[in-house]
């Protein structure tokens, strides 16, 4: 049993490729993920900015650092030029494992072009030729980033295997037939932590019980492995002995499995069709999901308004509880990529390419949890339906210090907003508890002292009375039973744009009502209620 | 399939749990599914507390794993004060209905999240039809969920079995000119016809001073040293 030839093509760094191609600027530039450095371009590898760095430390290594925010969008658009360019001169079937990354298989092209290695420099140079001819990159000087691009070329049994072919060496190298598992033996077994999503702690875990490479765990017998750590420790040691982490499909995809949807007319924003493909997604999965599969490779294929069809294989697995998701995602990349270049899309059809049985979780009996969260989604979809994909918001916690601040809404089905690690404390933000009600946008308040003139707040950040009086939004006037403040609080003072000086008072009127009041140049609102 | 065999819902689980110092509010000690609740203010109290006690009634419900719906007021309703009240985030969807829809597509959207969701938060729009209002009570019975409307623009046309008015509202830890709101002595009455015509009448916290539970007495906090204010409260 020998894994499938394939010849995988890596560009390290691909999300800094993409922003620079997008944005343009060269110099040290590093694109940030939740807070951390997920990819750093050459001059700023060079002042020792590393992947998994905090944005300050990286800041720190590096002064004039250009920070980007992680687009996966703006990188599999920018990935579409390569993956076509490949398509059309080297093999017809290239499958995208995430944008940066592709894979083919090497048995039909390395046999015409005279060789794996002529196959490897064959694609280095195609994807070369088709980064420099890139949108950006025919500005006058092609000095920016996508100048200096790196691709390489590994060829080996297997995906991890040639993977990590591709990640020696200036340009990957070719490891022979039938010698990837020695080529794997002495990587640390963290290697194949990415391809365990299901269960991230197992390399840790390995790693404590004495298995430190590859070459100890698939020195294991494979029974023992599969008793021991489950189906994921199975797929480890698989990957490790340099097979293909799916034993060869011997489950043909049924005919009626592949789902499709027309668009008529065709959307003009890519939101809609964004969302119409993410039922499909949903479609799809339930349908593999009742017979007990899960795909590992789908088919993305589209018609546009001109009668052009486009297709793209993206390798990304549906099973678990994020498939879905994970898959609507993908095809709202492809979608993105393509509708830079053609026109309208009429059709869109996901095929499944490659499936396995989903070792998935046991549901409950009845249903259970995940089917009232299941049954709550449906309603949230219809209801989007209805009202539009707007309309239906999640909230997250995300910590400020304007009341305003402190929720962050995000329209259902989208990812959540990148939360800080750890609880920030945010001092000098209004103390709980928290306003029942806000009002945006704020009322306008009159707020007069026991004298009648108006309240105003001092350079030092002291009130020049105590407030005696409110009148809101043009309502009579109410006595003040008692208030606290100013609390002055002066937020983005470097920035003459966006700078906020104001004070907030509590207030707590006669009519038995509390209120948040700001005071910001020289107008008084109230931000919130305490409903 | 799943409801013709799923087993005959037990008698405790036809009944949503609540925070226990609401609990005497209700007759049966917690939201009886498929009925119709109205929280509101009473005269002279709009705007003192109504909002907080909508959200507390939802999170108990929430803390014990049931979806909870929100309809309308979304970027003004403090989503901050659900979670510190106990609302679970992650299963608290808000829908925003344009105030120009008609009240037959909020009615719609609300019939909508019944059939999913074990607790949906609305405020009734200005111009509800009965019609419409009787279809969502007997969706809210056939669907076993729970509807709690909240008092807004719009007047709930049909009856509903108990229904919450804030009686009474007294701030603590606020002075004149120093402290800062610590919590909020809060008089709820429960009215309604038949099994709850009696009138209960509860005070409880909410939201509760720092380290005391909702339930702590009045004079536990008074030995604390903090002065109660907004004694001028009008009653």
């Amino acid at each position: 049993m020998r894994a499938t030839r394939l010849a995988v093509m890596w560009c390290p760094d691909w999300p800094v490729v993409a922003a620079g191609q997008e944005e343009g600027g060269g110099g040290p530039v590093v694109v940030l993920d939740h807070g951390r450095v997920l990819a750093a371009s050459a001059a700023a590898r060079a002042a020792g900015v590393r992947r998994g760095l905090r944005r300050r430390q990286a800041e720190g290594r590096c002064p004039g650092l250009v920070v980007l925010a992680h687009d996966p969008g703006r990188d599999a658009r920018a990935f579409e030029p390569l993956v076509a360019a490949i398509e059309s001169t080297v093999s017809p079937s290239v499958e995208i494992l995430r944008p940066g990354l592709c894979a083919l298989v090497s048995r039909g092209p390395s046999r015409r072009l005279g060789g794996d290695a002529a196959l490897a420099e064959e694609v280095r140079r195609v994807a070369g030729a088709a980064v420099a001819t890139g949108p950006a990159a025919t500005g006058p000087t092609a000095t920016g980033p996508t100048a200096g691009v790196v691709v390489r070329v590994g060829v080996a049994d297997g995906r991890l295997a040639a993977t990590q072919a591709a990640r020696h060496g200036p340009h990957g190298v070719v490891v022979g037939p039938g010698q990837s598992a020695a080529f794997l033996a002495p990587l640390p077994v963290s290697t194949v932590a990415a391809d365990l999503q299901g269960r991230p702690g197992l390399a840790d875990l390995l790693l404590r019980l004495g298995i430190r490479t590859l070459g100890e765990l698939a020195a294991l017998p494979a029974a023992s492995v599969l008793a021991r750590f489950g189906p994921e420790g199975l797929t480890a040691h698989r990957l490790a002995c340099g097979l293909d982490d799916q034993p060869l499909a011997a489950r043909p995809v049924p005919p009626a499995m592949d789902v499709t949807l027309e668009l008529d007319p065709p959307p003009e924003r890519i939101e809609t069709v964004a969302f119409a493909a993410r039922a499909l997604a949903v479609e799809l999965c339930e349908a593999m999901a009742s017979r007990g599969l899960a795909c590992t490779c789908v088919r993305v294929e589209a018609e546009t308004e001109h009668g052009d069809r486009v297709a793209r294989r993206w390798r990304q697995d549906t099973g678990g509880q994020a498939g879905a998701a994970a898959l609507a995602e993908r095809v709202r990349w492809q979608l993105e990529g393509w509708l830079t270049a053609t026109g309208g899309i009429t059709r869109l059809t996901l095929v499944p390419e490659e499936v396995r049985a989903d070792l998935g979780r046991q549901l409950g009996f009845w249903g259970g949890d995940r089917a009232v969260g299941d049954r709550a989604a449906r309603a949230l979809a219809r209801v989007q339906g209805l009202l539009g994909p707007d309309a239906v918001v999640t909230a997250t916690l995300t910590g400020g210090r304007r009341v305003g601040d402190q929720a962050r809404l995000v329209p259902w089905g989208e990812p959540p907003p990148a939360r800080a690690a750890g609880r920030p404390s945010w001092p000098g933000r209004v103390p709980p508890p928290a306003p029942a009600r806000l009002h945006a946008p704020p009322l306008a308040v009159e707020v007069v002292d026991s004298g009648g003139t108006a309240v105003g707040l001092s350079g030092r950040g002291t009130a020049t009375a105590g407030p005696a009086r409110v009148s809101v939004a043009g309502s009579p006037w109410c006595d003040v039973v008692a208030w606290a403040g100013p609390w002055p609080l002066d937020e983005r003072w470097w920035d003459s744009t966006a700078r906020h000086r104001r004070g907030h008072w509590q207030v707590l009127t006669a009519d038995g009502i509390a209120r948040l009041l700001v005071l910001e140049a020289g107008r008084w609102w109230a931000e919130a209620t305490y409903d | 399939m799943a409801g013709r065999t799923a087993p005959v819902v037990l008698a405790g689980e036809r009944v949503l749990p609540v925070q226990e110092a609401l609990a005497p509010l209700l007759a049966e000690g917690g939201l009886r599914r498929g009925s119709v609740l109205m929280v509101g203010a009473g005269p002279g109290f709009a705007g003192a507390g109504a909002t907080s006690l909508a959200l507390a009634l939802l999170a108990g419900p929430s803390a014990a794993g049931s979806w909870c719906a929100v309809v309308g007021e979304v970027p003004s309703l403090g989503v901050a004060a659900a979670a510190e009240v106990g609302v679970a985030l992650e299963r608290f969807p808000l829908v925003a209905v344009p105030a120009a829809a008609r009240p037959g597509v909020w009615a719609s959207v609300v019939a909508t999240l019944l059939d999913a969701f074990d607790v949906v938060l609305a405020w009734p729009p200005p111009h509800l039809r009965a019609a419409e209002a009787r279809r969502l009570v007997a969706r809210t019975r056939e669907r076993s969920s729970v509807l709690v409307l909240g008092a807004g623009p719009g007047r709930w046309p049909e009856r509903c079995e108990v229904s919450l008015m804030v009686a009474g509202s007294e701030w603590v830890g606020l002075g004149r000119g120093h402290g800062m709101l610590a919590g909020r002595r809060l008089e709820v009455v429960a009215t309604g016809p038949r099994a709850a015509a009696r009138e209960r009448r509860v005070r409880l916290w909410l939201p509760p001073p720092p380290s005391r539970s909702p339930q702590a007495s009045e004079e536990v906090f008074r030995q604390g040293g903090a002065e109660p204010l907004g004694s001028a409260v009008a009653r």
